[in-house]
């Protein structure tokens, strides 16, 4: 940061990011507090917050004025239901509030989503899927007047058949992890076409894979065996060996792994794979690291998945909506979910006669404007850029890491020292030290204004583990400044420990309690009727 | 790095100064050196094969609008597509709290940060628990399509069963997705979909062929209501009162935009409701819009346990009277357990939670039950006027709610032919039924709304006239 430094310190003002000796000043973040009540509560009866277009009186001479003559008697409602009651500005107004108390990446720093790839979405993306013509389209109108949605699809698809080497591509998925149902439903096709599906019942996968990559084959119907890693971070050739046999129906791999180490056997695993008779497939949830650096085919896989609200800039919005793009090799390809896009050169199709299809994973074919965002982020970036994206994105987190390690308390697992687009770091020493751990630790840092820090799927392989992701549109002041949160929250481990438990004390609410609920049947309520009914609270 | 100096508006550090100082902090000449632990043979080398870059976002913004303009929208057309997702009014408060930045741009934070998000996510369970009668809301996923098939798979392992009834006029793209999701019987925790036929006239459920078909070894009984073609199953409460019967499940497809005027789910004895939130409030985008939801008893903790979805649930804080929101039984999910949770759980349509959270706020009793009616007078409106047009005729009687069956057998005309010429006076007409439903000859599903003013009805009527003259 020797340039940063430099700078501030020569012109350290009272609004610099930094003080006068140049180093990151942390923010004194105070989260929007609005105490607001729950919306159920709010009723005023008789309230309305819309007006509803109401029949024409020559409609109503036509069929009555008597709407439930036409509902068979034992299905109209009889007692209309206890929604919320409450003029237009009174609801723009609670869900304004809430949205306040949200801390979306547009305003905070989601370097702390390690795994998601929290990455700028761009504005005019947004504006583009506002438009009518993307907003106000039917999936079901003639294919005729669905020609830009299609070209969109088809487009996209290209560019994902450079990026992946592979030769089809399907963007039904509503989220990585569909991709890889879709993957597993695909595979269980194929084989089953080839006569081999009662033989082949188990897919292999590694503890670093997303879940996603030993639920979908298990929701499929497949045994599950998952491969722990050795001293290196990734799991020894022996045991890759010993799993593979005639039952495999394939593996599903991330690489590089959630840990941000890149197996560099892969190749020789998926060679294994194939000579077992099994489809190998790569959960690239951490392509960021590798646009035009490393593609899928040349690793020998037969498909892989991308995210579409990862590395190709979909905003997250709140979990969805969401695409998992399926990619894969001719051979597999007549099995894809329908309908596929095709193009004659002149027209676009949806073609859904296709016999060996696995059928549907998805009403319609996807998210269109989800597909939309990421075609205008390739085309905003071209070639060079998309390497850029990687280059930077690896750059960006080595340099953090650099960081991290620099903070006594904070360690990286593993002989393997090198890490592209991640880092799993454990916190065990700080732990053992202090009794902070990685719960504590992010229930503090989020109180200097950086979204709480993603650990780790679980199980915890790596012990009191936290997982930052620093991509491309992070700045050198950014990652700074989260080193510099974290490296706090540890001195204050050291200095005041019960003070960091107590964390946070920043935010919209207090600290929570009752935690019990979380498993107690008695207590718990997804809804606020539950709630009546459970903690007797009157109508 | 590139060997051209390449500055980009969403990439901070291509700045070449920055990069240096990066590279230099971290004892590195290029970033190609972080990339050591990838073989050279794995390497791709190049450029890869893709178009652009265009230069701004002017050029983008152009560039893109002009694809889009290829697209002819519902925005100009008057549409009579329903069959899955349908195009609703979306009050303009709907849409600037789901545009807003926070929501938009915000994933996985924790209780804390993320608090006012998840508040809405409660209020959103909350709201649909009014209108469904249940207790138990998990997180909304893809789509009706694969929560009817988790449904289904909820209600196999609640009960030990691996056989499941569904009627046969239920949607064919949720049944083909259901299929997929319920696997073949080879698989491992497989469940059988068997088709119950249905009434001829009514389009109801034919509860014989129900009676026949049901078992001990049936885990579930899967009604839609109102119906793929629109029909109000009055015999709901029955179908209910026989899965009971038989220990299997009892579960309910829903639109919830009927549900001011239609009978809940829970009140005809579900156990188990699921359906899609875009018809309140979410755009159709072209088919993503979608967002599923399921919904079920929450007197048994055995359907929390068993639901794949993401359950919040109300928590007190250390301030008095203070609610938090916090994510329970998070074990039993594939995010807790991998392969040995139940399912598999992931992104999936939290933003439309937002949306029609917001809708139906704004809705409240009242705009539902006037939402209902006019549905209800209007698409009956359409209905009659098509009718009284020689050879059209509407299939399953007057029970039916938005959605309705028109056939155009008589007419000698195709329902393409039809719409080709619907297309021409700037309609969409109802989507052809002629593939998955060949018993029903050429005909089409009408879906009609809110928005359709009774001039567009009136024109329809006349262009149907005049296409199958």
């Amino acid at each position: 940061m020797v340039d940063m430094k430099k700078t501030a310190a020569q012109s350290s003002a009272a609004g610099s990011p930094r003080d006068a000796k140049g180093d990151v000043k942390l923010r004194d973040y105070r989260s929007a507090h609005w105490d607001e009540p729950l919306i159920m509560e709010m009723s005023v009866p008789g309230e309305r917050g819309v007006l509803i277009p109401l029949a024409e009186p020559e409609v109503e001479s036509s069929v009555g004025i008597d709407a439930d003559a036409f509902i068979p008697e034992g299905m109209r409602r009889a007692e209309p239901p206890a929604l919320p009651e409450l003029s237009q500005h009174q609801v723009l107004r609670h869900y304004l509030r809430l949205s306040q108390q949200t801390m979306g990446m547009d305003l905070a720093s989601d370097i702390s989503e390690g795994t998601c790839t929290m990455k700028y979405s761009p504005k005019v993306h947004d504006e583009l899927c506002r438009s009518p013509q993307m907003a106000e389209l039917h999936p079901l109108q003639d294919e005729e007047t669905l020609q830009g949605a299609l070209q969109i699809i088809w487009e996209f698809r290209n560019i994902l058949r450079a990026i992946s080497g592979l030769d089809e591509v399907s963007l039904h998925g509503g989220g990585g992890a569909h991709a890889a149902f879709t993957n597993a439903a695909v595979v269980r096709a194929y084989h089953q076409s080839r006569g081999e599906l009662a033989q082949r019942d188990e897919f292999i996968t590694t503890m670093f894979s997303h879940p996603c990559d030993a639920a979908a084959p298990a929701t499929a119907g497949f045994k599950v065996i998952t491969l722990m890693p050795d001293h290196m971070g990734y799991p020894p050739m022996e045991q890759v060996k010993a799993a593979v046999s005639e039952r495999t129906a394939g593996i599903m791999i991330t690489n590089p792994e959630d840990t941000g180490i890149y197996n560099p056997h892969i190749d020789e695993i998926v060679d294994l794979v194939h000579e077992a008779g099994g489809i190998a497939y790569t959960d690239q949830a951490n392509a960021n690291s590798v646009l035009g650096i490393a593609r899928a085919r040349d690793a020998g896989f037969d498909a892989c998945h991308f995210n579409l609200h990862k590395t190709f800039s979909s905003p997250h919005a709140c979990a969805g909506p969401a695409t998992g793009a399926y990619c894969c090799t001719d051979e597999l390809a007549p099995f894809l979910p329908v309908p596929v896009v095709t193009f004659d050169g002149e027209t676009y199709h949806l073609d859904d006669d296709r016999p060996q299809s696995i059928g549907k994973v998805r009403e319609f074919y996807g998210n269109v404007q989800v597909v939309l965002r990421a075609l205008a982020w390739c085309l905003s970036l071209g070639p060079r850029g998309l390497r850029e994206v990687s280059e930077i994105a690896v750059l960006n987190n080595n340099y953090l890491m650099k960081k991290l390690l620099e903070i006594d308390g904070v360690t990286m697992p593993y002989e393997e020292q090198r890490r592209l687009d991640q880092v799993r770091f454990s916190l065990q020493e700080l732990k053992d030290d202090t009794g902070i751990g990685c719960h504590e630790f992010q229930e503090r840092q989020i109180d200097f204004g950086v979204q709480s820090v993603w650990t780790s799927h679980h199980p915890f392989v790596v012990p009191e583990p936290f997982t930052p992701e620093p991509c491309e549109t992070y700045s050198l002041e950014d990652l700074d400044y989260w080193a510099e949160t974290a490296a706090r929250v540890c001195r204050e481990a050291r200095e005041d420990p019960e003070y960091v438990r107590k964390a946070p004390y920043n935010q919209p609410i207090a600290k929570m309690t009752g935690l019990e609920a979380l498993e107690d049947h008695e207590t718990w309520a997804m809804t606020w009727r539950a709630y009546k009914r459970k903690h007797g609270v009157p109508d | 790095m590139s060997d051209e100096f390449f500055v980009h508006p969403y990439i901070p550090n291509s700045v070449p100064a920055t990069k240096r100082a990066m590279l230099e902090e971290i004892g590195k000449e290029s970033a190609l050196d972080i990339y050591e632990p990838i073989p050279e043979r794995l390497r791709f080398k190049g450029l890869l094969d893709v178009p652009g870059p265009i230069h701004s976002e002017a050029e983008l913004k152009r560039h893109m609008e002009g694809i889009l303009a290829q697209n002819d929208s519902c925005a100009e057309y008057t549409s009579f597509l329903g069959a899955g997702t349908w195009r609703h009014f979306v009050p303009a408060a709907v849409d600037e709290v789901a545009n807003r930045a926070e929501f938009v741009s915000a994933y996985d934070g924790l209780y804390y940060t993320d608090m006012g998000k998840q508040q809405v996510k409660f209020e959103w369970a909350s709201q649909l628990g009014e209108l469904l009668d249940l207790e138990g809301v998990g997180l909304a996923f893809y789509d009706w399509g694969t929560v009817t098939g988790l449904s289904l798979r909820m209600a196999s392992r609640i009960t030990g069963r691996n056989h499941v009834l569904v009627p046969d006029t239920m949607s064919p793209e949720r049944l083909s997705v259901a299929r997929v999701l319920c696997g073949p019987d080879e698989m491992a925790a497989s469940v059988a979909v068997e088709l119950v036929g249905h009434d001829e006239a009514s389009g109801r459920l034919d509860l014989d062929d129900l009676r026949a078909k049901i078992s001990e070894e049936t885990a579930a009984v899967y009604i839609e209501n109102p119906g793929f073609l629109g029909v109000i199953e009055g015999q709901a409460e029955e179908v209910g009162r026989i899965a009971h019967e038989h220990g299997a499940q009892f579960i309910v497809g829903v639109d919830p935009v009927s549900l001011g005027v239609l009978r809940s789910p829970g009140s005809c004895g579900a156990d188990i409701a699921c359906g899609d939130v875009q018809p309140l409030g979410v755009h159709m985008s072209c088919g993503g819009g979608l967002g599923g939801f399921i919904a079920f008893r929450d007197d048994d903790p055995v359907y929390a346990a068993e639901c794949p979805l993401i359950l919040f649930t109300i928590v007190p804080t250390e301030k008095e009277g203070e609610f938090a929101f916090a994510e329970m039984m998070e074990e039993r999910t594939s995010y807790g357990l991998r392969d040995k949770g139940k399912d598999w759980v992931g992104t999936g349509a939290g933003l439309w939670m937002i949306a029609s959270a917001v809708y139906m706020s704004l809705l409240g009793p009242q705009g539902f039950r006037e939402l209902g009616e006019t549905i209800i007078k209007r698409s009956h409106y359409a209905a009659r006027a098509l009718a009284g047009i020689p050879g059209v005729r509407i299939r399953f009687g007057e029970a039916f709610f938005k959605e309705f069956v028109v056939d155009l057998d008589e007419t000698g005309k195709t329902v393409a032919e039809v719409n080709a010429a619907l297309r021409e006076r700037g309609i969409f007409g109802g989507h052809d039924l002629s593939r998955h439903f060949p018993e029903l000859g050429q005909s089409a599903l009408y879906c009609v709304t809110e928005l359709h003013t009774k001039d567009d009805l009136d024109a329809l009527a006349v262009a149907v006239r005049d296409a199958v003259a």
